[in-house]
């Protein structure tokens, strides 16, 4: 049980990531690898900030507003300099690797004593359940924390995939989704396409520095390393819920989103618990994100090849 | 010369072109002069039609008065105002355009709904409203059906689903949505089947005399050029060669217009090479 409960709790946070990547990479059709630092950044910053006693909230909104400079410096390279979209985000977060070190001012950084962001509903429980450290869930006896953590994530994550899908309906998010999809058109329109782009970046970029800064809370530290390969995990998620709930409108996508990534990380669970070997781990995503890019097509293409001779006959 | 400017007096100017020069890939071997000095006035409420030969530069002319590149010499004004230098989607505040390509002007993967509500914003700021609540909706409902394609039942499709022919209807209502102080059409039945073209070109007209808009269309149709507009601008070369002005137009046929390509065609027999010798020598 608390396997699913930590499969579920890393799925929501990673959520907001994939959220991320999906306005990138779907609704602006910008590959932006600056992800694999930004989710680094959210985490440090949130860790230096709250082990310098801020509070859990401030400090993760410092970590949120970090992402989106990070996207915006991303837009502006891109944007302005007119250098490649793939190249300015492989600058930004070579850059970014440089900065986290200096955030944090080591590769490391443990959340030991102090605040967590689920105390409030952690309180709430105590208070309802009233049976000390933990909880019965389901006939299943689990540490109340991880039920703390696991409700506030869900709300947070609820709460800002509500809030992306009500902006994407508005003047400015259909701008946004419009410049994804055809530039000249939205010029057209009398929309600046780049300054959209560079506030996609950054409101995506945004999103990913609140994943990390959660992710760092949930997981007691932030490490230099953690963004490596994230984008693929988001993009892995991604698939998975386009398969699961087609992409039609935003809020349909979003949703998508959100049970790919929650899929995508129970998965992962239970093939490690098998014994899937964690270095393995970025190898077997990576195969799997380019099977799921290739395999829709060859498919097609061989189900065109068997019908052909049916077609003959008439 | 040739190369003329409608001089219609005092009366007020929507378009006003002056010396426009545009020269790509300057200094290479695929040096292409598109535009050689172009002057042009139309007037409000005009709608001409440009035609010529391929890359006579009809279609370049077109785009530098939309923005999509800089001149190299010479001023654009709209209405009084000159925006020579101004971005393609600053432009968009005066300027209205439909594209040749019909998946050009519309985001295939949104609604019919968010693609007007786009429209129905242009050149205005965008704020974080909602694009679409209850009242624009049925406004949009009534003004679709004037289209006569029963489109307003199907707002909320994806307008990726619909025929090449009812996009490109949807992007002319949408470039007319808010007046446009100029329409600029850019072959925007060249791409469709006869049927649809005949369709979007009566629309065309409809729009441009209900609203009484100044409009600037390149066409590959003599058809369309006789019928459509009150005046017609014939381009050779980056030079604009003859012009029809309305009083010509009640007259002009298609077979006259051919007659004057051949009669241009024919003079650049002699062309280019020899006229120079020619020009060098008498001039």
């Amino acid at each position: 049980m608390s396997l699913v409960i930590g499969a579920f709790t890393i799925g929501l946070i990673l959520s907001l990531l994939s959220m991320g990547v999906w306005i990138s990479f779907r609704v602006l059709r910008y590959t932006d690898i600056t992800v694999d630092g930004t989710i680094t950044l959210g985490a440090s910053v949130v860790a230096i900030l709250m082990v310098n006693g801020w509070s859990p909230w401030t400090s993760i909104l410092m970590a949120t507003l970090a992402g989106a400079v990070a996207g915006g410096v991303t837009g502006v390279l891109h944007t302005r300099f007119k250098i490649q979209e793939l190249l300015s985000g492989i600058l930004v977060m070579t850059a970014l690797y440089s900065i986290n070190l200096r955030v944090m001012g080591r590769s490391n950084v443990p959340l030991l004593n102090v605040g967590s962001i689920a105390a409030p509903v952690a309180r709430l429980l105590q208070g309802a359940a009233g049976e000390g450290d933990t909880l019965m869930l389901l006939g299943w006896r689990v540490p109340l924390q991880d039920v703390a953590m696991l409700l506030t994530m869900l709300v947070i994550t609820a709460g800002v995939a509500w809030l992306i899908k009500a902006f994407l309906l508005t003047h400015l998010g259909t701008a946004l989704r419009a410049t994804g999809e055809n530039a000249q058109m939205v010029r057209a329109q009398g929309i600046n396409h780049q300054r959209m782009q560079v506030l996609g970046l950054c409101g995506a970029n945004a999103l990913v520095g609140l994943s990390g800064a959660l992710l760092a809370q949930y997981q007691g530290f932030a490490d230099v390393q953690m963004g490596i390969g994230m984008i693929v995990w988001g993009l892995a998620s991604i698939i998975i819920g386009e398969a699961l709930v087609g992409k039609l409108t935003p809020g349909l996508a979003l949703t998508g989103t959100i049970m790919g990534t929650l899929l995508f990380r129970l998965l992962i669970a239970i093939a490690l618990r098998w014994g899937l070997n964690p270095n393995d781990l970025k190898l077997v995503t990576a195969l799997f994100v380019f099977a799921a890019l290739v395999l829709p097509d060859r498919i097609k293409m061989l189900g065109g090849m068997l019908k052909r001779p049916g077609r003959r006959e008439c | 010369m040739l190369t003329s400017t409608a001089g219609t007096g005092g009366k007020s100017m929507m378009l006003e072109i002056r010396g426009l020069r545009k020269t790509f890939f300057p200094d290479t071997p695929n040096e292409v002069r598109a535009l050689q000095g172009i002057d042009l006035d139309l007037s409000e409420g005009c709608f001409a039609a440009i035609i010529g030969t391929n890359g006579s530069g009809k279609s370049t002319l077109l785009n530098a008065v939309a923005g999509s590149f800089l001149p190299d010499q010479g001023t654009v004004r709209i209405d009084g105002v000159e925006i020579t230098r101004w971005e393609e989607y600053r432009r968009a505040q005066y300027v209205g355009r439909v594209f040749q390509n019909p998946f050009a002007g519309t985001a295939a993967g949104m609604t019919i709904a968010e693609n007007i509500g786009l429209a129905m914003r242009r050149g205005l700021s965008r704020g974080l409203r909602p694009a679409l609540p209850r009242q624009v909706r049925d406004a949009m409902a009534d003004r679709v059906r004037t289209l006569g394609m029963g489109l307003e039942n199907r707002l909320d499709n994806p307008i990726g689903t619909l025929s090449g022919g009812q996009r490109q209807a949807l992007t002319l209502l949408m470039a007319t949505w808010l007046k446009p102080r100029l329409l600029l059409l850019d072959e925007h039945t060249a791409a469709l089947d006869p049927k649809s073209a005949a369709q979007v070109a009566a629309l065309t007209r409809e729009i441009i005399e209900r609203e009484h808009l100044t409009a600037l269309m390149v066409t590959h149709s003599m058809q369309q050029a006789v019928q459509l507009p009150n005046r017609i601008i014939m381009m050779h070369q980056g030079r604009i060669v003859r012009q029809y002005s309305e009083s010509e137009m009640a007259r002009v046929r298609v077979p006259e217009l051919l007659a004057a390509f051949d009669r241009i065609r024919r003079r650049e027999q002699l062309d280019p090479a020899v006229s120079d010798i020619l020009g060098r020598q008498y001039l």
